[in-house]
């Protein structure tokens, strides 16, 4: 699904990413760990075209696809989702029109009639039921006044509705309740389809706890310095992430 | 030879075959319009109420001027104002600031009015609608003057459509009188669906009395250079005004407003909201006074003019002004220019839609306010659709137009 060769990139003038190799066959869920400012939302951002982020070396494939020649949308319509770290308030742009124009460009993309109103409202219906989220919230503007476990919520919620192939969770956990955590990671296993692959970001045991990941990477300073299975994990939350760095020196 | 020249000459020519297709209220104060057009010149550029629009360069290119006869569909309210069924003398060239080039021009060169005419305590429930169509096989210059005269508790919405579609160049003065009497209610509305061809000079000036509620919309969504004046003079206590404004720009249109809310009585509430959307090399103006006198105590004011800046070459300019005589009042104003947020922006692209699709709708929620104040639900409808339209693309955007080649 997706291969990451030698990728470079750089913010402005920093070089964050110093060099990733990731591959990711159809099905499998890779958790990456690592410190604060390891580059865990370089990764992400690079993967979705954000144009803040500049790929100064290396490939990115997406079913044999260019990924790296794609603009933001056409990633996106390809299957690429991003559920955002801290997804951004759209003053004046209702959520129904949002989603519209979003699940309609999709179809388009994949050669499909765009939906009826009718239909679209039962689809928005449906699966707003998967993470619990009111309707209230689909007649206001995109986020906005909506809470932090809200918004994520509503990141779900919009995978639902988009139905990606692959999809990026970028702290999806953080400032989550117990409860709120277990919606959002109940509705993203209901949407898994043995094709759907994805990376979760993290700092916690926690989410994994719910979406079991098949591989487990550790990046530090730009590099994924440790790879392994989900026991990786749980040994990094009982015992940090001192160890992995004192085996690289 | 500066530009004025040949409207003078134009006049001396003309003057004769004018007054006779005129009627005598008209005539009347021809001539010393013409005095003051002549004396005054075009303004330029150091005239503070002109710094933001090149009157004489506008006014450069030889027009033909139309005489043709008004139109007047059969109406009890809408009138040729040589048909008026009330003296308007006391109404006509008393209203406007006298003292404006614009204004002496159209009042010196103008042959026809139209009068809109609401009788006392008479409500006209469906909108009044004047469409003004530009049509031609020449450059042309079209003087258009509109009277409209609101008797006590008369209550009325006028549409005013400016429209073209020829690829024809047309230089439009308008001249828009209006005069509410006591507890009159007027929402007055301008649609400009011009092209880049197209100049427009709109001088407004309204005059109200005691307990009067006057809501004046100006929609600027197709045009070439646009120059709109408003100015409101609140005579009578308790009386209001909202003027709101959408200019939408994009290639090389220029869009220049310029109000005047004059309070000159206490106990009277003003709003004011502009808001502009400019792109591609697209040129916004926006100049605003609150003239509060001495005497106008419990004045209520608030301006705003918020301005979106859709391209790097696009230019807003933004002059916000309060002048207070009086010591009791609540009066605020502000002005915001801003740029694309491009976190909202990547955000919709993140979710497939495209980016110029993505750029419309962040475009259309920023003006969505001012649609939203449109009292009258079927034309707040219809300018919903217009706006959006408008945001997905710019079909005046022609290959063969001067303007954009510029």
């Amino acid at each position: 699904m997706l291969q990451i060769k030698n990728l470079h990139a750089k913010v402005g003038d920093k070089e964050i990413l110093k060099g990733i190799n990731l591959t990711i066959n159809d099905g499998e869920i890779h958790a990456v760990m690592g410190t604060n400012g390891a580059g865990k939302s370089t990764l992400s951002n690079v993967i979705v075209g954000n144009p803040n982020y500049e790929v100064t070396e290396g490939s990115i494939l997406f079913n044999g696809q260019d990924l790296l020649q794609m603009s933001p949308e056409e990633r996106a319509q390809a299957g690429v989702f991003l559920s955002f770290q801290a997804p951004v308030e759209i003053p004046g742009v209702s959520m129904t029109n949002f989603m519209r124009a979003a699940v309609n460009a999709r179809r388009q993309a994949l050669g499909k009639e765009p939906l009826k109103s009718t239909d679209f409202l039962k689809l928005m219906r449906e699966k707003r039921k998967l993470v619990e989220i009111d309707q209230k919230l689909m007649n206001r503007s995109v986020n906005e006044g909506f809470s932090g476990g809200e918004r994520k919520r509503n990141e779900i919620f919009q995978m639902a509705m988009l139905d990606p192939t692959f999809c990026i969770l970028d702290e999806t956990d953080s400032g989550l309740d117990v409860d709120a955590l277990r919606i959002v990671a109940d509705g993203f296993n209901k949407l898994r389809t043995a094709e759907t692959s994805a990376i979760v970001i993290t700092h916690y045991q926690r989410l994994l706890d719910y979406i079991r990941p098949d591989f487990v990477h550790v990046l530090i300073d730009g590099r994924i310095v440790k790879e392994g299975t989900a026991d990786l994990a749980r040994q990094i939350e009982e015992t940090g992430f001192d160890w992995i760095k004192e085996e690289l020196v | 030879m500066k530009s004025e020249q040949q409207y003078i000459e134009l006049y001396q020519e003309a003057a004769s075959i004018i007054k006779a297709k005129s009627c005598p209220v008209m005539n009347a104060v021809r001539n010393e319009a013409f005095s003051t057009f002549q004396c005054l010149g075009f303004p330029s550029k150091k005239v503070e109420r002109y710094k933001y629009t090149d009157v004489d360069a506008a006014f450069a290119p030889n027009y033909g001027i139309s005489l043709s006869p008004l139109t007047v569909k059969p109406s009890s309210y809408i009138f040729n104002i040589k048909d008026a069924p009330i003296d308007v003398t006391p109404y006509y060239h008393r209203v406007a600031d006298v003292t404006d080039a614009i204004t002496a021009l159209n009042t010196a060169l103008v042959h026809e009015t139209l009068l809109v005419y609401v009788p006392k305590n008479t409500v006209v429930e469906d909108p009044v609608v004047v469409d003004n169509y530009l049509r031609g096989t020449a450059a042309t210059m079209m003087n258009r003057r509109v009277l409209i005269v609101m008797e006590q508790g008369a209550k009325a919405t006028i549409v005013m459509n400016d429209k073209a579609t020829d690829k024809q160049q047309y230089l439009t003065t308008q001249v828009v009188e209006v005069y509410c009497h006591d507890n009159a209610t007027l929402d007055l509305y301008e649609i400009e669906e011009t092209t880049p061809l197209c100049a427009r000079f709109s001088n407004v000036y309204i005059r109200e009395g005691r307990d009067c509620s006057v809501k004046h919309n100006v929609f600027t969504l197709f045009n070439g250079l646009t120059r709109n004046l408003c100015d409101v003079y609140l005579q009578g206590e308790h009386g209001e005004v909202t003027l709101n404004g959408c200019a939408i720009g994009s290639g090389s249109r220029h869009i220049d407003n310029n109000t005047l809310i004059h309070h000159q009585v206490p106990q009277c509430v003003s709003r004011e909201c502009y808001k502009y959307v400019v792109d591609d090399k697209s040129v916004g103006a926006f100049a605003g006074k609150i003239l509060v006198d001495k005497d106008a105590q419990k004045t209520s004011s608030h301006e705003t003019n918020a301005n979106l800046c859709a391209s790097s070459d696009a230019r807003m300019y933004t002059q916000p002004m309060l002048e207070i005589y009086a010591d009791d009042v609540k009066c605020a104003h502000g002005s915001t220019v801003g740029v694309m947020d491009e976190a909202a922006l990547f955000y919709m692209r993140q979710r497939g839609i495209p980016e110029d699709e993505a750029r419309a709708l962040l475009k259309n929620a920023f003006m969505g306010e001012v649609v939203d104040q449109v009292k009258n639900e079927a034309l707040r409808q219809k300018l919903y659709v217009k706006v959006e339209k408008r945001f997905r693309g710019d079909f005046e955007k022609c290959e063969d137009c001067q303007l954009c080649k510029k």
